[in-house]
């Protein structure tokens, strides 16, 4: 069997770097803090990187959602590259997938890859709202079809989708609850999460309603910190420290209108067709998968990436979810091991990609689930989405 | 009702914006294929088509999806409002997204299903298209 580009690249090493609300460390300092034990885990000298890549890269102007960009990342390093890349187009996984294309086609040997958020404090006492604010200014871009009809905000977008989900299929917040509480159920035993203690239903019901069906427990948590990967040729697999994590498949299509809520049917998202993409791919089947780790920024989302991934039948997700034993580290499909983004922070697609990393290289301690061999990740809402399969090698 | 944040306005979305100063709603239709689109573009994405117009509607159409918001995002926002898509009923795979004018009443909150009708919101000299139940009267 040939081997596919992707198949040309592993993982060499992952890094992270503290998480939580509102550090006192600048982002620059929490990426380098990602980047070095990275470098320090794939057994590499910074003189053997050769690319950097980044999503969304400098000049973004979203308050604490970029990080810094690739080239003050590099200098601060004193990093020399053959090949660096930062962009906001492509998805949260673009940087990675960039880098992974970049070591297949010979453009770099070593590349390091990092994503960075500091919305925490960027947000600051003002919540959400201080950072998407534009009062003053005209609303351009795709916002401009949202802000004015006060969509402000990803929750409201999103909760459109999961409104018309529950109407078609029958879906409920029972069923977005038991994301939630699954995920605190993770995190709970992830030292590293920003949230830990355990939800009960009632918590669920309790907390404050934001834009239906979303509740406060159904939003992810802003954080600062970042996390960081080694992506490297095949060939220099076996040469560090421990055992490198193959990249069987990714998926990167977009086949529908990439725009907010261009539809017809808006039961499903662009999930769809990186998942579609992954398995024309991948040798591997849904029925392969031990674990997945799938975009959590609503708990409506993951249902969406089961859907997508194969994983249930279209508008099957929440009876698959159930009371979330089947989800659970001891199920037969855990899901978001660490947390996920709606407990452990959002680190934007790429945290979930780092605990699969994790749960490959059996790092997960109290939250490590079984021994898996084969992991499937899916990232992004709405008009972006990247999927691929980890395998241990 | 509420300070409300204006969009910028281009060449080929003006009109789309304009549209409400006749009490009208106007979508862009393509004039090959007949098809509709939103958001509006320089050419059909259908068929790619330059030969495209606006074409006024009824303004009346279907509730495809709602989400009652609780949260006020910015200074003055009242809640609790409810964000729509409406599938317009000239071009019912067509999806706009807007709100219901006014606040919601907690005890009749808007469904999917629901028949609404436009309602035009001017700030700035943009005709915002709100929707209100359909048969509300003026």
């Amino acid at each position: 069997m040939s081997r596919r580009p992707e198949q040309s690249a592993v993982i060499r090493g992952i890094g992270a770097s503290e998480v939580g609300r509102r550090l006192p460390r600048s982002e620059l300092a929490l990426t380098l803090d990602a980047c070095l034990e990275a470098l320090a885990d794939a057994g590499l000298d910074r003189s053997e990187i050769d690319g950097i890549a980044t999503f969304p890269g400098g000049g973004f102007d979203s308050p604490g959602l970029a990080g810094p960009g690739a080239q003050e990342v590099q200098a601060a390093l004193g990093l020399a590259v053959n090949w660096s890349y930062g962009g906001p187009e492509g998805g949260q996984l673009g940087g990675f997938f960039s880098a992974v294309l970049a070591v297949a086609s010979g453009l770099a040997r070593h590349v390091l890859v990092y994503r960075t958020v500091g919305e925490a404090s960027a947000q600051g006492d003002a919540g959400r709202s201080r950072a998407m604010s534009f009062q003053g200014t005209t609303i351009p871009g795709f916002r401009k079809w949202l802000a004015p009809f006060d969509a402000h905000s990803p929750a409201t977008w999103i909760a459109l989708h999961a409104a018309r989900h529950m109407h078609e299929f029958g879906t409920t917040r029972d069923h977005l609850a038991a994301i939630a509480l699954n995920n605190r159920a993770n995190a709970a035993r992830n030292p590293a999460a920003v949230y830990r203690t355990p939800l009960t239903l009632e918590d669920y019901y309790e907390a404050r309603m934001i834009s239906e069906p979303f509740g406060m427990l159904d939003c992810d948590v802003p954080c600062d910190g970042s996390v960081a990967f080694v992506v490297s040729h095949v060939d220099t697999a076996d040469d560090g420290p421990h055992p490198s994590i193959g990249i069987e498949g990714i998926g990167w299509a977009l086949r529908q209108r990439p725009l907010w809520h261009a539809g017809p049917d808006l039961t499903g998202m662009a999930a769809s067709d990186a998942a579609a993409h992954l398995w024309e791919r991948s040798d591997l089947r849904p029925a392969d998968v031990d674990q997945v780790q799938l975009y959590d920024g609503f708990t409506f989302l993951p249902l969406v990436w089961l859907e997508a991934l194969g994983f249930c039948g279209k508008g099957e997700a929440g009876a698959f979810v159930g009371d979330g034993s089947r989800i659970a580290l001891d199920g037969e499909l855990p899901l978001d091991t660490g947390g996920g983004q709606l407990s452990a922070g959002r680190l934007h697609g790429c945290g979930l990609l780092h605990e699969a990393c994790v749960q490959l290289l059996d790092r997960g301690g109290e939250r490590q689930a079984g021994r898996p061999a084969v992991v499937a990740v899916g990232v992004g809402g709405g008009p972006t989405a990247g999927a691929l399969t980890l395998v241990r090698r | 009702m509420n300070a409300r944040l204006v969009p910028e306005v281009g060449s080929d979305d003006a009109p789309f914006w304009e549209s409400g100063a006749d009490g009208v709603l106007r979508l862009q239709q393509c004039a090959s294929c007949t098809r509709f689109q939103h958001p509006p573009a320089p050419r059909c994405h259908h068929c790619l088509s330059e030969d495209i117009a606006f074409t006024a509607v009824s303004g009346r159409g279907e509730l495809y999806s709602v989400s009652v918001n609780h949260q006020s995002w910015l200074p003055g926002l009242e809640v609790p409002y409810a964000v729509v898509v409406v599938a317009p009923d000239e071009a019912p795979d067509l999806r706009l997204v807007s709100r219901m004018a006014g606040l919601v009443d907690p005890g009749a909150p808007p469904r999917i299903g629901d028949r609404v009708e436009v309602r035009f919101d001017e700030v700035d000299g943009v005709w915002l298209p709100l929707f209100v139940p359909a048969g509300a009267g003026a």
